[in-house]
This record gives structure tokens, sequence and C-alpha cells, in this order.
């Protein structure tokens, strides 16, 4: 049996990575292609990678709001049966580091009834209307996939890691 | 700290004041349970049986057909979890664990707390899909049927909402019974293939040192997770407490991170990405984040610190006369397993250490029992844990030295500081009535 072992190693190395996936597990995946997944693979980083074309203004982003927000967010998102945009002590506006997450949630949750309804211009424009509300940026800013993580967040520095953890 | 003196005349050995009894009673040694029965603890037990038994109507007659899936007894229906969402309103819904109606460690699936965004969605397992693709050298995607042939471990592992026990953090002790106060913290056998195992499969580029795990839920839930940890214990599980994960815990699969703030341990999983930093999803930059003294608030704070309480008795629970009661209640820690639990009577002053049912598992909640005999006087009971790693349980004092302490009070529902480890108090009055306390 010993004389075998450098054979099986041989034959291992000579093809490749396939028959390593083949003897380490079961390889019951199948391949997958950025193509593929281009529905799925909506995550926005801070730094805008992953942000699809196109673009809105606070002004498109209000008339958005009054229809698809207003109800649970209150006019100007200042609070209703969900929680206030802006003119609270703690909102989106003034509490998250980075402007991608609004557009990121915004994207893949809301409206809450219809999460993933609002086309790419729609979320780029309420995200420009809340950004506006709390006076981030200004009226006629248009957010799109190069503005939008260029915009500086009052609460940028305002967290620490606990992470990695001490014991 | 612990006070040990022996009573008079084979009465139990009294191991802190107030009336708390050696644990070593429990574990059936000649002398000291002929100690506990030799006094007056069982009285009221031994004294009911003063007429004949009737034979009931349930020994005269055929029982009911057993059903294909089982139901609690009719007379625990009140064994149920407290929702606050049950019209499904465009908000968070919480569901609570009753701790102080159940006993043991591992939580019936249908009590397993839950909060969700919006309810639980219908997800066909036939259709459902798992993607692991980013800075991996090969992305793959799983059926549920493929992965249900992967080999599989079992764990048992407790999940903890960030923000269990806030209601610690009032300025005044919230009116509240455990349910309220502790109930977004369950424990279950789960399981399912071990992340590692796909990972293998996929191969990891040296860049991406962290993961997305996102939801198929209509919110599409996400949150990032240190690539260490998911190679350490983090599994795909498929099964909860023997049966496939419930609905409303993420059927047909969910991330388990054990030890780690339960929003992480992500619920109708279907996708994976591997990523060079935290995605900065709103769970982890708006929610999820802990405002405390100083300027900074902290994010990324992942793993459930040692904590315990007692949920017998505890309010709900009156003490109908003196005499023995079993003081029960858990502890776990997101850092390994219970190293030790120690039990007051006296609101802290003296402290005897409690038995803890075996197996004692990381990660996991561990039951602790101590004896007690109750003498009809007030009395607060606090407990008290410390982990393997050498973590306690802290006082409110030594936590708001840190964080600062709470100025105001707000609903039992609202969250003004997660990951509150501190110490509960109940106070018992001279009726047996069990209240929130602070010592």
């Amino acid at each position: 049996m010993r004389n075998c072992l450098p054979v099986v190693g041989a034959f291992a190395i000579a093809f490749g990575s396939a028959m390593a996936v083949a003897g380490d597990g079961p390889g019951l995946g199948k391949s997958v292609t950025g193509a593929d997944l281009a529905l799925w693979d909506i995550s926005i980083g801070p730094d805008g990678v992953g942000l699809p074309p196109g673009s809105g203004t606070p002004a498109q982003g209000a008339v958005v709001f009054a229809q698809k927000c207003e109800a649970c967010h209150g006019k100007e998102g200042k609070g209703g049966i969900s929680a206030a945009l802006a003119g609270a002590k703690r909102n989106v506006g003034n509490y998250v580091p980075h402007a991608t997450t609004i557009f990121d949630f915004t994207r893949r949750a809301m409206p809450w009834q219809q999460p993933k309804s609002l086309t790419n211009d729609e979320v780029y424009a309420v995200t420009a209307y809340i950004l506006a509300l709390n006076k981030i940026i200004g009226e006629n800013d248009v957010m799109n996939a190069e503005t939008l993580p260029k915009v500086h967040m009052p609460n940028r520095d305002g967290f620490v890691s606990r992470y990695p953890e001490k014991h | 700290m612990s006070i040990r003196k022996r009573g008079h005349g084979g009465s139990p050995p009294e191991v802190a004041a107030n009336g708390l009894i050696d644990r070593r009673t429990l574990l059936g040694r000649g002398a000291l349970i002929a100690g506990a029965m030799g006094t007056g603890v069982t009285t009221s037990l031994t004294s009911a049986a003063a007429e004949p038994l009737p034979v009931d109507p349930w020994s005269m007659e055929i029982g009911t057909a057993i059903p294909p899936y089982g139901q609690p007894a009719k007379y625990e229906m009140n064994v149920v979890r407290t929702v606050t969402n049950p019209k499904n309103e465009p908000r968070t819904t919480q569901a609570r664990t009753p701790h102080h109606l159940l006993n043991g460690t591992i939580t019936p699936n249908g009590l397993h707390f839950v909060v969700s965004r919006t309810g639980f969605p219908d997800i066909d397992p036939a259709k459902h899909r798992l993607v692991i693709h980013g800075l991996v050298k090969k992305p793959l995607i799983f059926t549920v049927e493929a992965l249900a042939r992967y080999p599989m471990v079992s764990r048992i592992h407790f999940v903890e909402c960030g923000a269990n026990s806030a209601p610690l953090y009032n300025k005044d002790p919230a009116q509240a019974n455990v349910q309220a106060i502790h109930g977004l913290l369950s424990c279950s056998e789960w399981t399912g293939v071990r992340l590692s195992t796909l990972l293998d499969e996929t191969g990891i580029d040296p860049k991406g040192t962290w993961l997305l795990a996102e939801g198929a839920d209509g919110p599409s839930m996400n949150r990032s997770i240190p690539l260490t940890k998911a190679l350490d214990d983090v599994m795909i599980a498929l099964y909860q407490n023997g049966e496939r994960v419930a609905p409303s815990n993420g059927y047909p699969m969910r991330l388990l991170v054990p030890g780690y703030e339960g929003n992480m341990n992500v619920k109708w999983l279907h996708r994976i990405k591997l990523i060079e930093q935290p995605v900065e999803a709103i769970n982890e930059t708006m929610q999820y984040t802990y405002r405390v003294a100083g300027p900074k608030a902290w994010r990324y704070f992942f793993p459930m610190e040692v904590k315990s309480f007692i949920t017998h008795p505890s309010p709900g629970l009156t003490l109908k006369e003196p005499g023995f009661y079993e003081i029960a209640g858990l502890a776990y820690s997101g850092n390994g397993r219970i190293r030790k639990v120690l039990v007051s009577a006296d609101g802290g002053k003296s402290w005897g250490e409690a038995a803890l049912d075996a197996p004692v598992l990381s990660k996991a909640l561990t039951r602790f029992r101590m004896p007690w005999h109750w003498n009809g006087q007030p009395v607060v009971l606090q407990s008290k844990a410390w982990d393997e790693a050498g973590n306690w349980q802290p006082t409110r004092n030594e936590m708001f030295a840190v964080r600062g302490a709470p100025k105001v009070n707000v609903p039992v529902t609202a969250f003004p500081m997660g990951h509150m480890n501190v110490i509960t108090s109940w106070a018992i009055d001279n009726k047996g009535e069990v209240k929130h306390f602070y010592a």
C-alpha cells in the first residue's frame, strides 16, 4: 500500500484544483458567475463599489418620498409609525458614517410593503432627498455612483470598533 | 466570598444568608438530604392527604387519538411568546421566550425568540439557493438538497439579541417579568454544515478577511462577520432541535455564529460574499451600535458577554408560603463555558455557589440551581456568573463606570443600551410577591 502513495500525490498535483476539490469535499456546489448574480449582488460598501448607474436629485426624491415613504416616515421625514429620517436627535442622516448605507438599505428594504420595487434612479433621488433634509447636501446636488461615496457624513468619525475583542 | 455554617439541630447547612442551602443537598448525598428532610421545610408537602384518593375520570376512559404533530398540553396554553407586532405593521417584531415558564436549557422551537423586520418569508425550499461569492477563487451556488448531503455537525448554542436585557438600563427598575427583560434569548441544538467546509470548496482570496451574510427575506437583512470567526465555528444550520429550522428562525437555513450577537446569525440565509472590510450595513451602523459615555459609539461589538439571571422565582411566580424552593436560573457566555455561578438572597452581601446542570457547554445556556429555604421575610435574590475566559458579570455600578449611567426610563420594547449583562435583582416581599429591583 505504501508504494501507492506517491502515485496518488502526483495524480492530484497533475490534475490541479478540480481534483483537489473532488477529493476534499462533496463538491455539490455549481459554479456561478457575476452575471448570474447581477440581481442578487446588491450590497454596497462604504467605498461605493457596487453602486449602479443612475442618478437623482432632492427635488426628484421629494416626489417619490411623498408617494412611497411619507405614510410611515412622516412629512419631510419627521417620523411617524416608522423612524424619523431627519430632524431627530439621532437619525440615519446624522448618525451613519457613510451615505452609501442609506442607498443600500433603501434599495434592499424599502418601501416596507414592496422592497426592491424602486428603480435605481428613484433610490438615488430618495437618498438625495434624505441627505438634503439633513442639510448634508445642497438642494441641487445630484447623487450618483460618483458623488454619493464622496458625501461627508457629519458622524463620519463617531465610532470606535470593539473588534477584535479582548478576552 | 461564601459563608458556610452549620444550621442547628440537623437543619441543612446554610451557605449564605436568608436560607441559601448547600448545593450538594441536590445530589442525593445521604447526610445532607437527611438534614434537609429533618427540618420543617417539607411539612406543608406532607400534610395534604387527609381523605381517600378518588379514581379520576381520565383513569376510567380511553384517551385522545395521538396526533401526527404533538402540541403542548391544553393546560399549558399560556406558555407562549409575547409578540410586540401581532398585526405585522411597518415596524420590527419582537417575540420573547417565556423563560419563567420553562426549565432546562433547550428552547422549544415554537418559543424561540424572534426579532424580525417584516415577519417571516414563505420560502420554497426547492427554489432557495445559497451563493458564496466575492473574494473567493471559485464562486459556488448550492441548493438546499445539495447542502443536506454535506457532512454536518450538531452543536448546542444560545442565540441572544444584542439588545436583550436592555430594560436593565432604565433609570428605575422596569416592572416587568423575566420574559420582557431577558426573553430575547433562546438555546437550541443546531445541526448543519460548517461554513469552513464550503469555503474549502470555494477557496479564499487572501484579501477576503470579512464576509457579508444576507437573508432572502423582503428587507434582505445583512451583516458583516470577520472571516476568522467564520472559519472557527460558524455553521449554516438546517435543523433546529432535530427538525428543520423554524420558519420564523430562518427556514430553510440560517447562519449560526455562536456567541456573537443574534442579529449576525442571519436568518433565511441566501448569500455570503467575501469582502475586504465591513459593508457598513444599516444593522451595523445605525442599529447594533452602542452609545456609551464618551464621544464615540461602539460598533462591531460581537460577543455576548457572560450573564446570568434567576428564572425561578421571578416576577409573576409568587411564593405562596414559606418553606423550601429551588432557585433556578440560566447562565451563559459568548466567550466559552460557564465556570461558576453564585447566588445571593441578601442583595449581594453574602453568596453561595450554585450547582450547574451537566453538561456545561461552550456558548450554550447552563442551568444553575440552588436549594433555598424561605423564612417568609423580605429578601433580594441575585445571581452572578463567571466564564472560563475569566470574565465576570458586572454590577450595575461597574458597568455604568464604563458606559455612563442611565438617565431616563423607556418602555421594555425600546433598546436604550445593548450587551447589558449586569446582575439582575428580584425583591421578594413578605407576601411572596417578586418584583424587579435595583439592589
